[in-house]
């Protein structure tokens, strides 16, 4: 059975792919950052950002329709902003009457709700785009250039490794739980158990796959310890950053920083 | 009258592309008990999960004339009793008792009966005074029977076996074995266990690569030694 | 792909970036503590304890019970870590745990990481602390007090930091505060009456189990006051908080506009253009149809540069 529908990298032989993995944090907090400061209603702005993060999809070769599939996703927090339409005073656009209320929509409000739904989905995007873009190891390699303590990005390594195995349990608990879940012949029976039932034999599964993941952690330990693990964390040197890859570096967080000059500016 | 497992033309991929059942038919009458062989990764345990419905595939599944549709799952479920490979993600209630209740309990029976259900079940795997003990507890060969357990008490019709006796030290087996003789259910078993196959299945079905390359009498296929080799088996 | 269903996790773009650098700079500090103290703590055992066991939340939280009809409850897992391993070590897992869904799988934003990392696992895990030692303190070695305690933990770390993210999102001026805020936490009310029941589920079975794990934990550490009274001072701030700015969205209002001051529109160099812009002023039209123009270059520019050298590279 395969889980890698966890594992978001995709290979290609794309400059994306090759570039620094510390570039490319830095530059999506960076392009996510733009993003965030870019003032309401800049929407010069947002294009370019949109442009640029296309760009990237682009040379990438992860494939747009790919990139902006898996953004959708991430989107129904926007229902939270929903409101901001109805509620910054503003001229009305329009009114919907709902029951006694009616709601008025504010220009300022839908300009608002644009930005915040804009921003976040280039932001998603952005995010989409390192993740599968970078295997993951390369990422661990990027959190400590970014100073994160090396006691943190090693437990995250090991989280990682042991991932797939613990969601490969958990998922075969389901499974175990659904064979189980049967219907009887007998007529008038109310099947599926009590509320309470049903979330205790949850708890149960969880409290059954953490105290197997407990115990795994010690087989793990002895097996660490068996090669000399004496509890500190050694790793290679990070590697020296090549230049074109620090001129990418350069470059493009000039745009970014041109572009909120001019957010700053004119907005 | 039905075959207790029909498959018909049966062809299932994996998400990720990866072909693991091509064109597979079968059929098991009732009482039957039959042995699955075959290498790792020919497809004997996707098989068994098409069986109460938790993989569909492209062609023709019928339990006891229950075809393996959406809306049959639930019976389905109750009639086929699938016992998977690790009994440990199998038993993820805290008692024994727990474990085995819940097939009758999530049916909805009476609390009388899910009790009489729990009791037959625990006796029929001679494990009838470890109601109250924790599963987490117990042994490799206690947690297989208890897992064989959490399925009789639903009283399926037909019994599904994903490697029971994998994992097991040679007394465990052999009580297992013991076992699985006196059930008297129809019987489908996806094993490495040449010798249990031999002592127990009459009929023997091999896959390979997705597909079914024979299916017949054991002693028969048994004595073929160049059809076993073909297939990543040996003759016990 | 949201693997973990919870509505907590909140993208990028939706808190101010002054709310999210506070939260950053808080969540630093208190997840370098925790790292200081495990390490005293545990010694070596500490990564593959703290790496398998985030590992086994974030599956824990793919397990799902049916609630009503087409919906499902979840675990979020801030009480059972906490009650398992003390509040240092839960803190450190749900780092973790929250770090990976947002790096790998876009579950909550990147800038907004330390806002998340705050809610989910500090606070969460400060309150769950204090309701379920105040709980047990009260009713001893009782398994039922194990039990009521993992319940009232549970649902308050789920509560609490709802609220606390329906306040973050008023400050933000993202949602008003008085729809933000009693949505959270009412929809939370009822996700945390879930999180409740699994998590006691997941104590009665881990009880029946392994008793010996709930010793551990019985002489509360001496930091572990600190944590207590840090958890009740969260609870405490945010229950009363976020009703106040419910009742009184205007003065939070004023508050986001001072915010928003920073990093929306309102910046000090001219006189610009104000949010209220009406559509169909000249300059501000022309402006987008030109970075309209220019962006569809770019992209246009680049794909064929693309196409290109993938040809290129074909031929050769």
């Amino acid at each position: 059975m395969h889980i890698h529908f966890l594992d978001p990298y995709r290979e290609r032989s794309s400059p994306i792919h090759a570039l620094d993995p510390r570039v490319k944090l830095v530059l999506t907090l960076a392009f996510i950052l733009t993003a965030a400061l870019t003032p309401v209603g800049a929407w010069p702005l947002f294009i370019l950002l949109f442009a640029i993060i296309l760009s990237v999809e682009i040379i990438s070769e992860l494939g747009v329709l790919y990139v902006l599939k898996r953004a959708a996703l991430a989107l129904p927090f926007v229902l939270a902003a929903l409101p901001a339409i109805f509620t910054i005073p503003g001229d009305t656009l329009f009114s919907l009457p709902v029951g006694p209320w009616v709601l008025r929509a504010s220009i300022p409000g839908l300009e608002r709700f644009a930005s915040i739904a804009l921003k976040s989905w280039v932001s998603v995007q952005a995010g989409i785009l390192l993740a599968a873009s970078t295997p993951f190891p390369d990422l661990l390699l990027a959190m400590r250039a970014l100073r994160i303590p090396r006691l943190l990005v090693t437990i995250f390594g090991l989280m990682w490794r042991y991932l797939f195995v613990l969601v490969d349990e958990a998922l075969r608990l389901m499974r175990a739980r659904a064979a189980r879940s049967g219907l009887a012949d007998q007529p008038g029976l109310k099947p599926g158990g009590s509320l309470v039932w049903r979330a205790r034999v949850a708890g149960g599964m969880a409290g059954s796959l953490f105290l197997r993941a407990f115990e795994r952690s010690d087989r793990i330990y002895m097996a660490m310890l068996a090669r000399g693990y004496d509890g500190e964390v050694r790793s290679m040197p990070l590697p020296a950053l090549r230049p074109w890859h620090a001129l990418a570096l350069v470059i493009v967080l000039s745009v970014l920083l041109l572009l909120l000059v001019m957010g700053f500016l004119f907005w | 009258m039905h075959h207790s497992i029909e498959i018909e033309r049966l062809s299932f991929s994996y998400p990720d592309g990866h072909p693991a059942l091509k064109d597979v038919s079968l059929a098991i009458q009732p009482c039957e008990k039959v042995a699955l062989v075959g290498p790792n990764g020919a497809g004997k345990s996707t098989l068994i999960l098409h069986l109460n419905g938790i993989l569909v595939g492209q062609g023709g599944v019928q339990v006891c004339g229950l075809r393996a549709e959406k809306e049959n799952l639930g019976r389905l479920r109750a009639m086929v009793g699938l016992v998977f490979q690790s009994p440990d993600d199998q038993l993820f209630s805290p008692t024994v008792y727990d474990d085995v209740a819940f097939g009758p309990l999530y049916q909805g029976l009476p609390v009388g009966e899910v009790r009489s259900r729990v009791e037959e079940a625990l006796h029929a795997v001679h494990m009838g005074d470890y109601a109250r003990r924790v599963s987490h507890h117990l042994s490799t060969g206690e947690k297989k029977r208890i897992a064989i357990a959490t399925v009789l008490s639903m009283k399926p019709e037909v019994l599904v076996l994903d490697e029971p006796t994998a994992g097991l030290d040679p007394r465990s087996r052999r009580s297992l074995i013991n076992l699985l003789r006196e059930l008297p259910l129809t019987m489908l078993v996806s094993t490495h266990d040449m010798l249990m196959v031999r002592e127990l299945f009459p009929r023997m079905v091999i896959m390979d690569e997705g597909r079914i390359v024979a299916d017949g009498p054991t002693q028969q296929l048994m004595d073929d030694a160049s059809l076993l080799e073909a297939h990543g088996l040996e003759k016990p | 792909m949201l693997l973990s269903p919870l509505p907590m996790h909140i993208p990028d773009g939706f808190l101010s970036v002054a709310v999210s650098l506070i939260l950053w700079f808080a969540t630093i500090i208190v997840v370098a503590y925790a790292l200081k103290r495990v390490g005293e703590d545990l010694g070596e055992r500490q990564v593959p304890m703290m790496g398998v066991l985030a590992a086994a939340i974030f599956a824990g939280q793919m397990l799902n019970f049916t609630v009503a009809g087409g919906t499902s409850g979840h675990l979020m897992g801030a009480a059972i870590a906490t009650i398992l391993l003390g509040p240092w070590a839960a803190i450190l897992v749900l780092t973790c745990v929250v770090g990976i869904q947002a790096l790998i799988f876009q579950d909550g934003g990147l800038l907004v990481l330390g806002a998340n990392i705050f809610n989910m696992g500090i606070v969460g895990t400060a309150v769950a602390y204090m309701a379920y030692h105040t709980v047990r303190r009260l009713t001893g070695e009782r398994l039922w007090g194990i039990l009521v305690g993992g319940f009232v933990a549970a649902w308050l770390s789920i509560e609490i930091a709802a609220l606390g993210v329906g306040l973050q999102l008023a400050i933000s001026g993202i949602s008003p505060a008085n729809i933000a805020i009693p949505a959270m936490g009412g929809i939370h009310a009822l996700i945390g009456i879930g999180e409740g029941l699994i998590t006691v589920g997941a104590l009665a079975f881990l009880y029946s189990a392994r008793r010996d794990l709930f010793q551990a934990n019985q002489a509360g550490p001496v930091g572990g006051k600190t944590v207590w009274v840090g958890g009740l001072l969260i609870a405490l701030v945010l229950a009363v908080a976020s009703p106040l700015a419910s009742a009184h969205p205007d003065g939070l209002e004023w508050v986001a506009e001072q915010k928003g001051f920073l990093d929306a529109a309102q910046g000090p160099l001219y006189n610009i253009i104000p949010d209220y812009v009406l559509p169909g002023i000249s300059n501000e039209a022309l402006a987008t149809i030109l970075a309209g123009i220019v962006g569809t270059l770019i992209v246009f520019a680049v794909g064929l540069l693309v196409a290109y050298s993938r040809r290129r590279v074909q031929t050769s």
